[in-house]
């Protein structure tokens, strides 16, 4: 009874549900407030992303033509769904109580859907911008998907496990992967900002070109959802590399107290991924927005090499057993 | 994917004033544009006609928002010709402070809009931020940010202080390290590079035949300023040159309005300190006698031409106004053919366009060949059966 009690904390309130929601709205806060001081604005104040949501969720919903209303209200809240069930799996306080070995290929796949779903929402809307915005989300897809599962894999084969929590565990006694796989690193932190469409890969919604690209037909409550559930995802992706590549939550050190250890071992985590999305949004700043061709260019040529050399790396150290 | 035809404007996030583009994309690639042009059409030639030379001066202003000291100064500088006035030297000299100002504040405004069209807002926000210093400047010495309304017939409206000399001054040194940050980031910005080099190309051949001119010309390596091949105010006595490149691109076209950001910036200070006293206004006859002239300026974006003609009274008779980018369009529509749909805005931002300055009606009957113009009730009938008096297919 106690322990499903204790799951259903751990799914709705924390780090589920709730604490996500808290956490996505302040991480698009902070993401605002450090991209707006770069670029000498003020930027937001601390709630507005939370008045932003509520009143966009109070926002008339218009439908365009012809479009099939059922599969256009439902597609974002599977998108919002798949990108808070990822994160169950990604150990915040200690090994996820979810986790089960092959976890991590489930949550690389759950982020992969709000990313369809987008394409999808596009597709559905009858509209020549959504249209283009749509295509140009999945041609951008197949580009950064190939190494960002490349490199994401690559701290698995190293650890032997294809479990998060296990690979967490598994870099307690060693050094972070970030040290032993700095390449893949790199790649992932690229292909995340690629994953979020965030500049200089946003190329699908780009403004000045094609409006908002999928999104130009979203309103009211379909818009807020699906934005909810990509700041849910820039959430769920840095808390995935900070735990594959930074020991997650782990401290050096160990607290005989549990409750204090878990509350030093979310702060440590909380850290670590404020460091990511800090890096993540100087990208933002500090690029304007490439074209598709060069990011298909750029994406195989380099991106793509870089990560199939990593994974080669990691597999010779493997083989030829370097005790890391 | 079979051919698409994407409508740009007149409302989209890219334009900042109303133009229509019908693009014909095979995938992300233009095979061929229309344009449609023309939603602002405000009267203002009629308008200039039926006023007297002290109230055309604000109205010729409202012309563009961005170069308002262009084409106040042209019309002065035309009907002065026709009066046969020599205006005071240092009302000359104003002049040229507020046209060099101008000149830059206009192209920080337009490096921050082609950034932003690339989606580099941080340049966009920087840019528009050190702009401000300009327009504190101009705000300073002529009471208003845009429209300056600094020249009468004759002279300038108002003198300047010395207090107003020495903090423009003040500002140039903090503004010369920005424009030298501007610089280095043009030529070393990775995404920048990628997105404008090679965008847009116009050969110095191409620029010749369509006939384009500023810095759009220059940057296909066209050496033509009319501020030096046909000087006016005192830019044959300043020290300054002509910026040119031999690229042709979106690049060239950022690195020419770069430099002459820079060789503004030395005008503006070379003015200031080289201010001659005296009188700032002429004594002017308030008629101008009969006469036609054609007067041409180097506005921010290129070669702006009023032609002017005058019957003997306090008003013209009538004045016709070829705005840079009017000549700068054709070029566009030529560019922008077999490019990437991604670089429609860049390539149209490149000529800095200033679109309701543009609007022109000239009725053309196409059977009989016969010009005219036409009655409201008639052009409001037309439209309606245009568009069938629904909304725009």
């Amino acid at each position: 009874m106690t322990d499903l009690f204790l799951l259903a904390v751990y799914i709705f309130l924390f780090p589920g549900f709730l604490f996500l929601l808290a956490a996505a709205l302040f991480f698009q806060y902070l993401d605002r407030k450090i991209a707006a001081r770069m670029q000498h604005r003020v930027g937001p104040p601390l709630l507005q992303p939370l008045a932003d949501l509520i009143k966009v969720l109070g926002k008339e919903v218009i439908t365009p033509d012809g479009v099939d209303i059922s599969a256009f209200d439902f597609a974002p809240l599977l998108a919002l769904a798949s990108a808070m069930t990822a994160f169950l799996y990604i150990p915040v306080i200690g090994p996820s109580p979810l986790a089960f070995s092959g976890d991590l290929v489930l949550v690389l796949y759950l982020l992969v859907l709000p990313t369809l779903i987008l394409f999808v929402m596009g597709w559905l809307s009858r509209n020549i911008f959504a249209c283009m915005g749509g295509l140009r989300t999945v041609t951008q897809l197949f580009i950064y998907e190939v190494p960002f599962f490349l490199v994401m894999l690559s701290p698995a084969i190293m650890a032997g496990s294809w479990s998060v929590s296990a690979i967490v565990s598994w870099q307690q006694a060693r050094p972070w992967l970030l040290v032993l796989q700095p390449i893949g690193f790199v790649i992932a932190l690229i292909a995340l900002q690629a994953k979020l469409e965030r500049t200089p890969f946003d190329i699908p919604e780009a403004e000045t070109e094609i409006v908002a690209g999928p999104w130009t037909e979203m309103t009211g409550h379909r818009l807020a959802i699906m934005e909810l559930s990509f700041d849910v995802s820039l959430v769920t992706g840095s808390a995935l590399i900070v735990a594959l590549f930074m020991g997650g939550p782990d401290l050096p050190w160990i607290i005989p107290s549990p409750w204090l250890a878990g509350l030093a071992g979310f702060l440590v985590f909380f850290g670590k991924v404020l460091f990511i999305l800090f890096i993540l949004a100087s990208i933002k700043v500090a690029t304007g927005r490439i074209r598709l061709d060069q990011l298909n260019d750029y994406g195989w040529k380099y991106i793509a090499g870089a990560a199939i050399l990593q994974v080669a790396i990691v597999l010779v150290m493997n083989a030829s057993q370097v005790p890391p | 994917m079979a051919e698409v035809m994407i409508p740009i404007g007149p409302q989209h996030p890219a334009l900042k004033e109303p133009v229509n583009f019908r693009v014909y994309a095979d995938g992300e690639r233009i095979v061929r544009l229309e344009l449609d042009l023309s939603y602002n059409h405000r009267g203002i030639e009629k308008a200039a006609e039926q006023r007297n030379f002290i109230r055309v001066l604000p109205l010729l202003e409202r012309v563009c928002g961005i170069c308002s000291h262009a084409h106040a100064t042209v019309f002065a500088k035309g009907i002065e010709e026709i009066m046969g006035l020599e205006i005071p030297r240092r009302a000359q000299y104003i002049r040229t402070i507020v046209a060099e100002l101008e000149r830059m504040h206009s192209h920080l405004l337009w490096l921050g809009v082609a950034a932003h069209e690339i989606g580099f807002n941080t340049l966009f926000m920087w840019t528009w931020r050190d702009r401000e210093a300009v327009l504190d400047t101009l705000e300073e010495m002529t009471g208003n940010r845009v429209h300056y309304n600094m020249n009468e017939i004759g002279g300038t409206r108002l003198d300047l202080t010395p207090a107003q000399l020495e903090a423009a001054v003040k500002r140039l040194p903090a503004l010369e390290d920005r424009i030298a940050q501007y610089v280095d980031m043009v030529s070393n910005q990775e995404t920048m590079l990628l997105r404008f080099r090679g965008v847009g190309k116009m050969s110095r051949e191409e620029a010749l035949k369509y006939g384009v001119v500023g810095p759009t010309a220059r940057a296909s390596g066209i050496d033509y300023d009319v501020r030096r091949d046909d000087p006016y105010l005192v830019y044959d006595e300043i020290p300054w040159k002509v910026v040119t490149d031999s690229g042709g691109d979106v690049f060239g076209r950022t690195r020419v309005r770069i430099g002459e950001l820079s060789q503004s910036l030395q005008m503006v200070r070379y003015c200031i300190e080289n201010l001659p006293a005296g009188p700032v206004r002429a004594d002017t006859p308030k008629a101008a006698p009969k006469g036609e002239v054609l007067s041409r300026y180097e506005a921010p974006r290129g070669e702006l031409a009023h032609f002017i003609r005058t019957n003997g009274t306090d008003m013209v008779e009538r004045v016709d106004i070829r705005t840079p980018t009017l000549a700068n369009w054709t070029s566009v529509a030529m560019c922008l053919v077999n490019q990437n749909l991604a670089d429609i805005p860049v390539i149209v931002a490149a000529i800095d366009p200033c679109l309701s300055c543009t609007s022109r009606i000239t009725v053309v009957d196409t059977i009989s060949g016969k010009e005219g113009s036409i009655p409201w009730g008639e052009l409001g009938r037309r439209c309606r059966a245009r568009h069938g008096g629904g909304p725009l297919s």
